[in-house]
């Protein structure tokens, strides 16, 4: 087993600018294919954090976004006093009541306005989503017109900064606080007092409630009660898979266009590598002739090939998920289709991404390198050794 | 022009590292024209923008709804010629993550504003009669299987419940890049339901389409809409159709901009597929430039005949690359019709593949003819065999 190992190794060395432009060649390939992997991942990572498993949140029926979702103060009452809602401290239900809408505001980099979250909510906040944490300035006082802004929020939009102002619905605001969630998608919004928010945009309306489940386990008894409860027309989930739902589009869409360009590219990877492996080929005829002379069977000189291909495409596969690794620190604010709102998420890399790509560039070897390898070991031993 | 022959002899000596290099060559132009038709198709909405109208929209986001009464303050400005609305929908048919775009439009006459938006004069007038009838654009009729006199039910988000509406006409576009996607009803419609159930949702539009007498002064009537409802309860933002759609632009600037990026590196693929090859040749001929070069030919001859191979196989490449794009791009078009409403070719596009692979076809020739230049007679001929 020496001949797989060393002698395929140190063959790589011999044609090194040849080998080196495959290898750079495939890398490309196989950045593009995981930097593609890891923003989808980027993507759900954000939006899955975003929500706990204890909590279930109530939208308008139909509603797949809390920005088109009406409820009003009457649904509220009854949907806060259900039985399986943990109560706090003072006996009160463990719940919040919060309105959304979409605002624009201007990006420090880039052109022009987004869609921004303003979510209007309460001191209660901070029960619910343990993971949230002010990390400077202070919460907002109720009834003034101030806002918290996400960690995100706050380095991507003009004026979002700690003491920072920006107008919206015919008001100036303040930032008095900014938050981090974790790399949630609430990273994403600005936060303020829910009376201020309904008054400025005239909605006297709700459009979501999160509650704090007494036990999760009860979830389905509560969501068949509500969901045929004929005074409400509301929908039921639980907070985590009602966030990563609002993912689905984007990630669809991105995948999407990933696997169009990983195709198209390694369709181009496959071909470079062949060109190399028929380069190899053809500059080895006499050597191979010598090892079908010496004993070495047909199916063994094309196995070598195939793994000369193989390792080309591993250290193609290694360069190109390192670079990819470096994407790490990048974050990408983007519109996100579920919401129609901006959100901020980052290239996450993950183990199983490391295999996929190192697994597609071993694919992309075994396919460019067969035929040449096949070719390899259909020489005739007479008429490789009498080539030059 | 002998030379041609030269050269092709030249490239069919290794037939099948021709054949690979030219399919690598042009399978990286394909690439390179799919991501450019992707980002221009980004851009569309942009660049079909009519220049004669105007959108006004609710200047706290697009979200939000402005009150129907606007419309005779808006007509009253020197230079407005037609006023009509469009409101957004957002519903769905059966599943939620089948998208299509749905409009609101004020009435039959909207349509006179967009000349681009073919149909004939029976449905325009079944539309003006039927409250509940429904103008489909050629696109998502096919993709749902829908006729004319079909019955639609759509589920509403924005506007919850259930919602019939019976399909009176289909429209089609003037150019290849309109938008064939949208489903037309009337707004009456959704006023009446509010009416009924949420007597607080009255009355309300999603943007205000304004065409103008004289494009020239599209800046001086955005200002003058904007002022007269200045410090209002519904403040607006008026703005040129293109400046409305490149607003969206900004949204998925990462998305392009990434694809910008990814164009670039397709690009350094090419290059290294050609150069690759071509370095390959020229090791291997060596010897034959020596003895051309015994034989008189000149530095020039050389690059020439280097430089020639280059080009034939990276435009040849870059011929099969084009000539793919077309039916790929159709086929990309059809599957992601939810995203792109229209996915037409460039001219720049074509351009800038055509100029692509002239340029790898030369760049590929640069070291290694700059090799055979410098080669001293006696070292190439010592390579013989």
């Amino acid at each position: 087993m020496g001949l797989f190992l060393g002698y395929t190794l140190r063959n790589l060395t011999v044609r090194k600018l040849t080998t080196g432009i495959t290898i750079v060649g495939l890398g490309m390939v196989v950045f593009v294919f995981a930097a593609v992997l890891m923003l989808t991942n980027g993507l759900k990572q954000t939006l899955v954090e975003t929500g706990s498993d204890n909590n279930a949140i109530i939208v308008r029926a139909a509603a797949n976004a809390e920005t088109v979702s009406i409820i009003g103060r009457d649904q509220a009452g009854v949907v806060t006093t259900q039985p399986e809602v943990a109560l706090d401290a003072d006996g009160k239900p463990l719940a919040v009541e919060e309105i959304v809408v979409l605002v624009n505001i201007d990006k420090r980099h880039g052109e022009g306005l987004a869609n921004t979250i303003i979510r209007g909510t309460t001191d209660n906040v901070f029960h619910l989503r343990e993971n949230i944490r002010i990390t400077a300035g202070r919460m907002f006082t109720p009834g003034t017109s101030e806002l918290i802004a996400g960690h995100a929020v706050s380095q991507n939009f003009k004026g979002c900064e700690l003491g920072g102002q920006i107008t919206f619905a015919g008001r100036t605001w303040t930032i008095v606080g900014l938050f981090d969630s974790d790399g949630s998608g609430f990273d994403s919004e600005l936060w303020g007092p829910i009376e201020q928010v309904q008054q400025a945009f005239r909605r006297p309306i709700f459009s979501s409630i999160t509650m704090r489940l007494t036990d999760p386990a009860r979830f389905d008894q509560l969501k068949t009660r509500l969901e045929a409860d004929p005074r409400l027309t509301v929908k039921v989930e639980r907070e985590k898979k009602f966030y990563a739902d609002q993912s689905q589009m984007t990630t669809i869409f991105l995948d999407m266009i990933g696997m169009i360009i990983s195709v198209i590219f390694s369709l181009g990877a496959v071909i470079g590598a062949m060109i190399t492996m028929y380069g190899a080929v053809a500059n080895r005829t006499v050597e191979i002739g010598t090892l079908r002379a010496l004993g070495f069977s047909r199916r063994l000189v094309m196995a070598v090939f195939l793994v000369e291909a193989v390792w080309i495409a591993l250290l193609g596969g290694v360069v190109g998920v390192a670079a990819a690794s470096l994407m790490s620190f990048v974050t990408v604010s983007t519109t996100n289709w579920g919401t129609f709102s901006e959100l901020s998420f980052s290239f996450a890399l993950s183990p199983a991404i490391v295999g996929s790509a190192l697994a597609f560039a071993a694919a992309m070897g075994l396919i460019g390198g067969f035929l040449p390898a096949v070719r390899a070991s259909r020489l005739r031993i007479v008429n490789a050794l009498r080539e030059e | 022009m002998k030379i041609f022959g030269l050269l092709f002899r030249n490239a069919l000596r290794h037939r099948l590292r021709t054949l690979l290099t030219i399919a690598g060559v042009g399978v990286a132009i394909l690439a390179f024209g799919v991501l450019r038709t992707m980002i221009s198709a980004w851009y569309t909405g942009v660049a079909q923008a009519a220049p004669d109208r105007l959108v006004s929209r609710s200047k706290i986001s697009i979200t939000f709804t402005l009150p129907l009464a606007q419309k005779q303050k808006i007509e009253r400005i020197p230079g407005v010629a037609a006023v009509t609305h469009g409101s957004w929908f957002a519903g769905y048919y059966k599943d939620p993550k089948d998208f299509f775009p749905q409009i609101a439009f004020a009435n039959a006459e909207s349509f006179r504003l967009f000349p681009e938006y073919i149909v004939d004069s029976a449905a325009i007038a079944a539309f003006g009669r039927e409250r509940n009838a429904a103008i489909v654009g050629s696109a998502t009729m096919e993709r749902f299987g829908w006729e004319i006199g079909d019955n639609v039910r759509l589920t509403g988000t924005i506007y919850p419940g259930d919602w019939d509406f019976v399909i009176r006409g289909i429209y089609t576009g003037r150019e290849e890049a309109t938008d064939i996607t949208q489903f037309f009803f009337h707004w009456d419609y959704i006023d009446l339901r509010m009416q009924e159930s949420f007597p607080g949702r009255v009355g309300q539009v999603g943007w205000w389409i304004i065409k103008i007498d004289d494009p020239a002064r599209a800046a001086d009537i955005s200002a003058a809409v904007d002022r007269e409802f200045a410090n209002s309860a519904d403040e607006t933002l008026t703005e040129t159709e293109a400046a409305f759609q490149q607003s969206f632009m900004g949204m998925v600037e990462t998305i392009i901009k990434s694809l910008e990026v990814i164009s670039a590196l397709v690009i350094g693929i090419i290059l290294l597929v050609a150069a690759n090859t071509m370095a390959m040749t020229a090791r291997e001929r060596i010897s034959e430039y020596a003895v051309l070069k015994t034989l008189g030919f000149s530095a020039g001859h050389i690059i020439g005949l280097i430089g020639g191979e280059s080009l034939l196989i990276s435009g040849l490449g870059g011929a099969l690359g084009i000539l793919l794009l077309i039916p790929i791009t159709q086929a990309l078009g059809a599957v992601m019709r939810q995203w792109f409403p229209a996915f037409p070719i460039d001219p720049m596009t074509y351009v800038l593949t055509g100029s692509t692979a002239i340029l790898v076809g030369i760049l590929a020739a640069v070291f290694p003819a700059w090799r055979a230049i410098r080669l001293r007679i006696a070292d190439g001929l010592r390579r013989i065999g």
